[in-house]
């Protein structure tokens, strides 16, 4: 059960149609027999430009990081975010200071432990993806004080909310049921990790960051690059390109 | 409007359009007999039906999910009402848990009331009926084989907060792996599928504070402590098949073997340490079979889940 994901195509391949409409937005727009009513009063205008205004691509002037398209997009998406953990917990737990800002053995094992999860993450997407992965990326990581607890904690808390709500944002663009059930597997570890932040900051804030109905709040993928590539250095800015609004 | 354009543009973003819709003439007959205003009016309506057919989830299966995550929400919801209520003093018994520990399952139980009323709403939005909440036997007494109900492997979870804890953590890690499970079978309903993955975390959420507390019970030595609930280095997250729960339950009656073969079947599977035909533990930098398995939670199916939760539901 191999699967073969393409490399990532040329940017001018990253808009699929003349008018943008990428195939996953399309299967999401027809999942709505509602939206359909309004697909035939648009075509009675205008035409099927009219709803369809262009804006799943962006301009030329957006030259980071490629992520390619379909689900290879997706799944180099998470790769980045991947990068992004494990930099900083490799950074976190290989610290002098790591002993003296977590002084309990427990702590530190949850730590190290959520280092490895995370590097394992990184290094499944990697080899999963070959030759269509992107590139290895530089962290930026000048806005984060590494040097106080509260300051190591208030960032890991940062990244695995926003890898939850990443994930649980994604998963609807995934097309290949394998691919959202391997998701599906990386996000409650995720899940996990977060609960487990929270509650070292504060204990019983495990699930604290939830909408109205107690679920977590997913993410778009373009919210979640904009709050990556504060995390990134200047060559390893993510594009935006073709990525759902 | 052309509506042999509306096809192509169709065509280039899913070439497979016309395999979902039989063939391209089929699908262009549809509208051979329209004309005029009576054809634009009639558009909507004919184009929505027939790309629903095409693209459209058929409603049985999303409802099947759905139903199916209520059960699950009502067994969770009702597990903690009772824990909480005044007739157990399995939390709130002196000795049991501690405030924290109340103020932390008084939040579950809100959170799973939650999902439970948020699932009969979108239930009945898709113009189906919620499943009637079935009553329980917390006690998992209702097994195929010789049941025996109010005496199950559980007995006493409703005064030893150790086995409420054990029941708890269980619940929650089975939760995540059934929502887990169903996702694919979602795919094609995007906003539902994304509500599931919003609960789906929220559960995993949960059964990581539940793990933290069994972890701390268990190194604190507290009062009452059961001691021999608690196995190995009990996480946030679930090492290989773990449970971490162990021990012959002593209060008298309670029936089955011990904790920890009553859970397994939980935990089962959770072992795995191969991913899209990827060894995880041969990644580069080498990684122990423990962190190989806890990078990934593992799904259970429907059957399989119907077949956990079937001992805590009354015939």
């Amino acid at each position: 059960m191999k699967k073969q994901i393409s490399a990532p195509p040329l940017q001018d391949e990253k808009v699929i149609s003349s008018f943008g409409i990428q195939r996953r937005n399309m299967l999401k727009f027809f999942g709505a027999s509602a939206a359909v009513v309004a697909l035939g009063t648009a075509c009675t205008k205008e035409g099927i430009t009219s709803i369809y205004a262009p804006g799943g691509s962006v301009g030329s002037a957006d030259t980071g990081v490629q992520l390619g398209v379909g689900d290879t997009q997706i799944l180099n998406f998470a790769y980045a975010l991947e990068q992004l953990e494990a930099a900083f917990y490799m950074k976190v737990v290989t610290a002098p200071n790591f002993t003296s800002l977590f002084t309990s053995a427990d702590e530190r094992l949850f730590m190290t432990d959520i280092r490895d999860h995370e590097v394992i993450h990184r290094e499944f997407f990697k080899t999963a993806l070959g030759s269509a992965r992107i590139k290895d990326l530089t962290p930026n990581f000048s806005s984060i004080d590494f040097n106080s607890r509260s300051g190591v904690l208030a960032q890991a808390k940062a990244f695995e909310d926003t890898g939850v709500s990443a994930y649980n944002g994604a998963g609807q663009y995934l097309n290949d049921a394998n691919y959202l059930l391997v998701a599906g597997k990386i996000v409650s570890v995720e899940a996990r990790h977060a609960a487990l932040i929270r509650d070292l900051i504060a204990d019983n804030t495990f699930a604290d960051n939830l909408d109205s109905n107690s679920k977590d709040i997913e993410l778009k993928p373009r919210a979640v690059v904009d709050i990556a590539n504060i995390y990134l250095a200047a060559d390893s800015q993510i594009s935006k390109n073709g990525l759902p609004a | 409007m052309n509506l042999q354009n509306i096809f192509s543009e169709i065509e280039n973003v899913d070439p497979e359009v016309y395999d979902r819709m039989d063939t391209r003439r089929s699908a262009m007959k549809q509208f051979a007999n329209l004309s005029g205003k009576a054809a634009l009016a009639a558009m909507p309506l004919a184009l929505g039906s027939m790309f629903k057919k095409a693209y459209g989830q058929t409603p049985t299966d999303v409802l099947d999910v759905l139903q199916f995550a209520l059960l699950l929400e009502q067994l969770e919801a009702r597990f903690y009402i009772v824990g909480l209520s005044a007739t157990s003093t399995a939390i709130t018994g002196a000795g049991n848990a501690t405030p924290a520990g109340i103020a932390a399952f008084t939040k579950i139980r809100d959170h799973e009331i939650a999902h439970r009323e948020y699932l009969k709403t979108v239930i009945v939005s898709l113009g189906a009926t919620p499943g009637v909440e079935p009553a329980f036997d917390f006690t998992a007494g209702n097994t195929t084989v010789s049941p025996n109900i109010g005496n199950g492997p559980f007995k006493g979870f409703d005064t030893n907060y150790d086995i409420f804890l054990a029941v708890s953590q269980t619940l929650e890690d089975t939760g995540v792996r059934a929502y887990k499970g169903q996702a694919g079978r979602l795919i094609n309903n995007k906003p539902i599928l994304t509500a599931a993955l919003n609960i789906h975390s929220v559960e995993a959420r949960h059964a990581s504070h539940v793990r933290q507390l069994r972890r701390s019970r268990f190194q604190s030595n507290a009062p009452n402590l059961f001691l021999p609930a608690y196995t190995g280095n009990i996480k946030p997250w679930v090492e290989q098949a773990q449970s971490n729960i162990s021990g012959n339950n002593p209060v008298p009656g309670a029936g089955g073997a011990s904790f920890g073969a009553a859970v397994q079947p939980n935990y089962n599977g959770e072992e795995l340490a191969n991913q899209l035909t990827i060894n995880i533990q041969g990644l580069s930098g080498g990684f122990d079979i423990n962190a190989a398995t806890a990078s990934f939670d593992e799904p259970l199916t429907k059957l399989q889940v119907q077949g956990l939760v079937k001992p805590f539901i009354l015939p």
